[in-house]
């Protein structure tokens, strides 16, 4: 078994026994990645030197003074900034944007003694579900390079799948964590509204907006957010609540577990075949103990059109920062500066970012305001409170991830509306604040297949015991995409 | 059917500076018609006596000591800005 194989909490083990260095994992990871890159395409920017230098100071650190996470790589997506290491959102807009502080989840992850390997490819700004946006083109799914990893936190789930880090952090929108994760088979957890800090989260819908944590098993990921969850002063949403141990929740008991299958997740619109994998998912959890009944979400297929209202409404009030001023691109011709604002934003963004802004604008309109945005804000308070009354009977609501496998490269031209079926399942968690995780249940045609786990707020213990019991039930975590093997 | 066209697009994407090519206009009037259509679904949802929301978390008056902090400092901030002068940021002719 190689170092790249292991995951975060094997790696800990070995590394606070100093059974290896935090030198020998930093070189096995960047050799790795040098291997995989050119067929996945995961990484924006390796940081060769920033992490190797990292690692020998670390290893000079006494033993006893080891965080969590000591010695652990970890890829981050390119829209959570790092002071002196470019940060880009995937766009031609920060193509050289060097930013000049840490997110709140990097000082805590260097704090616990992580080690940053490098900025992780995404949709730009984002924007998207197959990372095909991105400035610095698209990543390739490691189970099938002909197939999109999902998106946008398409390079945080690729590089986790290949082997090339053990974990990563992601961000999730709508759906950004927890579909990329189930196309490319490894566990993604979008928490709570407020758990993690979004400090340092370049913004692109505020109210929706959360950091989340990538890896290949359960207990990493537990582990991963027990690190970087917490309140911060400077995220006056994060939360107060105290932060538990999550791997302590990690009992494999779920006897009695109240479960909730919405009608809607195993209907229509959702491949049959990951409706059939998830439905065997729902029978092993019922054989560990769990009692399972179908629920109604009356509302729940406003939830798509409630989400490109919102999300597209406040991304044009956040993305007006980028004026070409004060940092990031700036155009080389205008006489004045209201063309330099015109051209800046013009030439800096690409088009699914302009397309959004732009219906953006037209949502918050006089005009249109009450009928759509404000709309849409009602429609989230009665999608809300379905929610509310299905987790006053149960304990977790359970569906597919995503509604098919991952896409062929070029299969949607990342086209918005296209996704529907996927957003159905993927955007009520963000509308409603739930925290949700998805695990591997399946594959279709050789693809990785995710359920979807969705739980009450500030519950993530619950949402990972469950998922474990599972995953320790079942060896989908354990197939590994052949690129790992060097096929 | 829902129409959208390049001089509605033109008008929005003014709000927000957006320089756009015919191209992009034409692109953008099939794309935002497309979008605002798939929206429309939203009237049919009876909203009557419904509170919007406006916060996925309910939180009130998060508050802390107005104390001044130890941050960045101007010559850092202002190293990411294309031109500057005398620790202030030059922008093109604004008359």
């Amino acid at each position: 078994m190689t170092l790249t194989s292991k995951t975060a909490t094997e790696l800990q083990a070995l590394l606070q026994k100093g059974e290896v260095t935090a030198k020998e994992v930093t070189e096995a990871t960047l050799q790795t990645i040098e291997q995989h890159e050119e067929k996945i395409n995961a990484f924006i920017h390796v940081a060769k030197e920033e992490a190797t230098k990292r690692a020998e100071q670390l290893d000079q650190e006494a033993a006893t003074t080891r965080g969590r996470l000591f010695g652990v790589p970890i890829g981050i997506k390119d829209n959570i900034v790092t002071k002196d290491m470019k940060t880009t959102c995937a766009s031609k807009m920060l193509e050289d944007f060097v930013p000049v502080y840490n997110a709140t989840a990097i000082e805590k992850l260097e704090a616990a003694g992580a080690i940053n390997i490098g900025k992780l490819n995404m949709d730009e700004f984002a924007m998207g579900s197959t990372t095909e946006t991105s400035f610095f083109g698209n990543t390739l799914n490691p189970w099938n390079t002909d197939y999109v990893p999902g998106g946008s936190s398409g390079g945080s789930a690729a590089a986790v799948a290949a082997g090339e880090v053990p974990l990563s952090l992601g961000s999730d929108t709508g759906g950004s964590v927890r579909q990329p994760a189930a196309f490319c088979g490894i566990v993604g957890m979008k928490p709570t509204y407020g758990r993690i800090s979004r400090f340092g989260l370049t913004a692109f819908a505020s109210s929706l907006d959360q950091i989340g944590t990538m890896s290949r098993t359960v207990e990493d990921n537990a582990l991963l957010l027990s690190v970087i969850a917490g309140e911060d002063d400077n995220d006056s949403s994060s939360s107060a609540k105290a932060v538990p141990d999550f791997t302590a929740a990690l009992t494999g008991d779920i006897k009695g577990l109240k479960v909730a299958v919405p009608k809607p997740y195993l209907g229509e619109g959702v491949d049959p075949e990951i409706v059939a994998a998830v439905r065997e998912a729902i029978s092993v959890l019922e054989s560990l103990g769990a009692v399972c009944e179908e629920v109604e979400l009356p509302h729940i297929q406003y939830a798509p059109t409630t989400y490109y209202v919102i999300s597209s409404s406040e991304a044009q009030s956040n993305l007006s920062r980028f004026d070409g001023l004060r940092y990031g691109y700036h155009t080389e011709n205008a006489e004045n500066l209201e063309q330099a604002y015109f051209r800046t934003r013009q030439e800096g963004f690409g088009d699914e970012v302009k397309k959004r802004i732009i219906f953006g604008t037209y949502a918050m309109s006089a005009d249109h305001h009450e009928d759509l945005y404000v709309r849409a804000q009602k429609t989230r308070t009665l999608i809300a409170q379905d929610f509310d009354s299905v987790f006053e009977k149960y304990d977790v609501v359970i569906g597919p991830t995503a509604a098919t496998t991952a896409f062929k490269l070029g299969e949607t031209g990342g086209d918005q509306l296209v996704h529907y079926a996927n957003d159905v399942l993927a955007v009520p968690a963000n509308l409603t604040g739930r925290p949700a995780l998805s695990v591997p249940c399946g594959f279709v045609n050789e693809l990785p297949v995710g359920m979807q786990l969705m739980g009450k707020h500030f519950d993530e213990e619950t949402l990972y015991k469950v998922a474990h019991a599972y995953e320790q039930a079942t060896d989908f975590h354990k197939r590994t995409p052949s690129i790992q093997e060097g096929k | 059917m829902t129409t959208f066209s390049k001089e509605d697009v033109k008008y929005f994407a003014d709000f927000v500076r957006i320089g756009l090519s015919e191209e992009d206009k034409e692109n953008f009037s099939a794309k935002i018609a497309d979008l605002i259509e798939s929206v429309s679904d939203l009237k049919e949802v009876d909203v009557t006596g419904v509170k919007p929301m406006t916060h996925p978390v309910a939180m009130i008056n998060v508050l802390r000591e107005d104390e001044p902090k130890d941050i960045l400092d101007r010559e850092v901030m202002l190293a990411s800005a294309e031109d500057q002068e005398d620790g202030l940021i030059k922008v093109p002719d604004i008359l």
